[in-house]
């Protein structure tokens, strides 16, 4: 997908050559994931599909393995000491699990990550929108501006911010902050988007914004999403990936995980026996 | 306690009210400004300039972190950023023993290995002669001195970088360097700035090492071939020598005077930085 924008302003942090190539088929699936970090095992035998230009959010106790899941697919798990990792999990036929360097780097770029607390860079709040191109080469102030104003209306955040966009990020309030971020990572053009709890440290009205956001946003982008709120969960939720003790127990449309699911598993943990 | 800890805080109050009493008389003959613009040095002639001195010590400092203080960050980058735990665990003791060791040991390392190294090797290059007791040698025996202290500082500076921010970075295509050099390391300026502060100020009051590595005569050096002679070294070469001359006790203490108060004003600037740096 290339988003409106790059396509007026005719450029993309994308090489046009390989452009066609990486987005033929964008799928995100996982076989056989096993995942240890020293000698304990974090995550075993997972197999999923994430379906495209949909939520999906995975829901789980409490340490069950959600976030570990969430940071493998952009391999943000490396930075984790003595994390081994078995299988494969592959976007569009590229193997996240063995890419390296350059590979790497266009993966994670392919991948967006709204993170759980946000987290401004330390750099003005046009700054923060303009990092990721600028490290994919993207120069001049005309493009820049272009980006800046793009993405910053995408999440609503435009007129709030258009006469301070010099200021420091951090002087935003929470909400606006997550809504920075996410217009960061969606600065640099990824198909998937991942939100580790992105909406656990906001206050309801903002959490409801970025919800809001999230269902807009799936037009044109997949996400993926780890929540521990089962209500938003379910308000927001396409499919259903649910994960106990490092296993996926059941997976589904949103509707019949919630309303039928088949393991007992899962019918305790939404009946609210443990969490 | 809160007695012990006031009498702690007074010691260093009547140290800087002795030193300015000690050096009270040389006042007497000279004003401030002669005292530290004046260039010539002859105690036995009541001429007292402190300025090849100040030279000598700015200019030993500054080549101490010029030296030590890329080296430094990119030490502490990579035991931030790019290490893995063994090799933190290996290196933090080594780090430490280093920072401990006496300063007569990096003297002698100095004269045995860089002054002939710079004698023999290095200034042949650029100058006709050279005894190897030069600037440059105090420089790099005092930015191997302090580069320990930066690097442990700087590490503890990075630490501080929440990993949510790498991530961030990360997430968004950033190598690790872009990500060291445009986050961590920007996120931590004024932490840097304050560790270099505590470092220069550690570098000014260096004695022993400057004292057997920088030929000590009293000139202005003019290129870092040049003998120097830092305020560390004049105090500690001349004082219970000598002390029958007028004046000389006080312009002594007059040159300890100026090595606290400059040491002082660094410490002080460095716990502001520090101060506001927490509190933001």
């Amino acid at each position: 997908m290339l988003s409106r924008i790059f396509k007026q302003i005719g450029f993309s942090v994308i090489k046009p050559d390989t452009d066609d190539l990486l987005h033929a088929d964008a799928r995100l699936e996982v076989r056989h994931f096993d995942l240890w970090i020293g000698d304990q095992p974090i995550l075993k035998d997972i197999s999923l599909q994430i379906p495209e230009h949909k939520i999906t959010c995975i829901i789980g106790p409490s340490g069950c393995g959600k976030s570990t899941l969430l940071k493998s697919f952009n391999r943000l798990i490396d930075s984790v000491d003595g994390v081994r990792m078995r299988g494969s999990i592959t976007l569009g036929g590229q193997d996240i699990l063995r890419s390296n360097g350059a590979n790497l780097i266009d993966l994670r770029r392919r991948i967006g990550l709204v993170p759980q607390r946000p987290c401004p860079l330390p750099m003005s709040i046009y700054g923060n929108i303009a990092y990721g191109c600028r490290i994919h080469g993207i120069r001049g102030r005309r493009k820049l501006d272009a980006v800046v104003r793009h993405y910053l209306t995408e999440v609503g955040l435009w007129d709030e911010v258009k006469e301070r966009l010099r200021e420091p990020a951090g002087g935003l309030s929470i909400g606006q902050q997550q809504r920075l971020c996410l217009a960061r990572s969606l600065a640099v053009e990824p198909e998937f988007i991942l939100a580790d709890e992105a909406t656990s440290a906001l206050d309801p009205q903002s959490s409801k914004i970025v919800e809001d956001l999230f269902v807009k946003l799936k037009e044109h982008y997949s996400i993926i999403m780890v929540t521990h709120t089962l209500r938003q969960a379910l308000r927001i939720a396409d499919y259903v990936v649910f994960i106990y003790m490092g296993e996926v127990i059941e997976t589904g449309d949103a509707g019949q995980v919630f309303h039928h699911p088949q393991h007992e598993l899962t019918r305790n943990y939404l009946s609210g026996v443990f969490s | 306690m809160l007695l012990l800890t006031g009498a702690s805080l007074l010691l260093v109050l009547i140290m800087g009210i002795g030193l300015y009493m000690k050096s009270a008389p040389i006042f007497e003959d000279h004003s401030l400004w002669e005292l530290l613009s004046a260039s010539e040095w002859k105690p036995f002639k009541n001429r007292f300039g402190f300025f090849p001195f100040v030279m000598g010590t700015v200019w030993v400092t500054g080549i101490a972190l010029v030296l030590a203080l890329p080296l430094s960050l990119l030490v502490a980058v990579f035991l931030t950023e790019y290490s893995r735990a063994w090799v933190k665990r290996w290196f933090y003791p080594a780090l430490d023993i280093l920072a401990a060791l006496p300063s007569v040991i990096y003297g002698v390392w100095g004269s045995l290995l860089i002054v002939p190294w710079i004698s023999e090797r290095l200034a042949p290059h650029f100058v006709e002669f050279s005894s190897g007791y030069t600037v440059l040698a105090g420089g790099i025996v005092l930015s191997v001195m302090i580069l320990p202290l930066l690097v442990s500082l700087f590490v503890e500076i990075f630490s501080t970088v929440p990993q949510e921010l790498r991530d961030a970075s990360q997430a968004l295509g950033a190598t690790r360097w872009q990500t060291a050099k445009k986050v961590v390391i920007r996120r931590s300026l004024p932490g840097i700035f304050a560790a270099v502060v505590l470092a220069v100020s550690r570098a000014l009051g260096e004695t022993i090492a400057v004292l057997m590595v920088c030929g000590n005569l009293p000139q202005v050096p003019h290129s870092i071939f040049d003998a120097c002679y830092p305020i560390p070294a004049l105090i500690a070469n001349n004082y219970g020598e000598m002390l029958s001359l007028p004046l000389y006790e006080a312009a002594l203490m007059f040159a300890a005077m100026i090595l606290f108060v400059v040491v002082l004003l660094f410490n002080l600037l460095s716990r502001i930085i520090l101060y506001r740096l927490k509190k933001s």
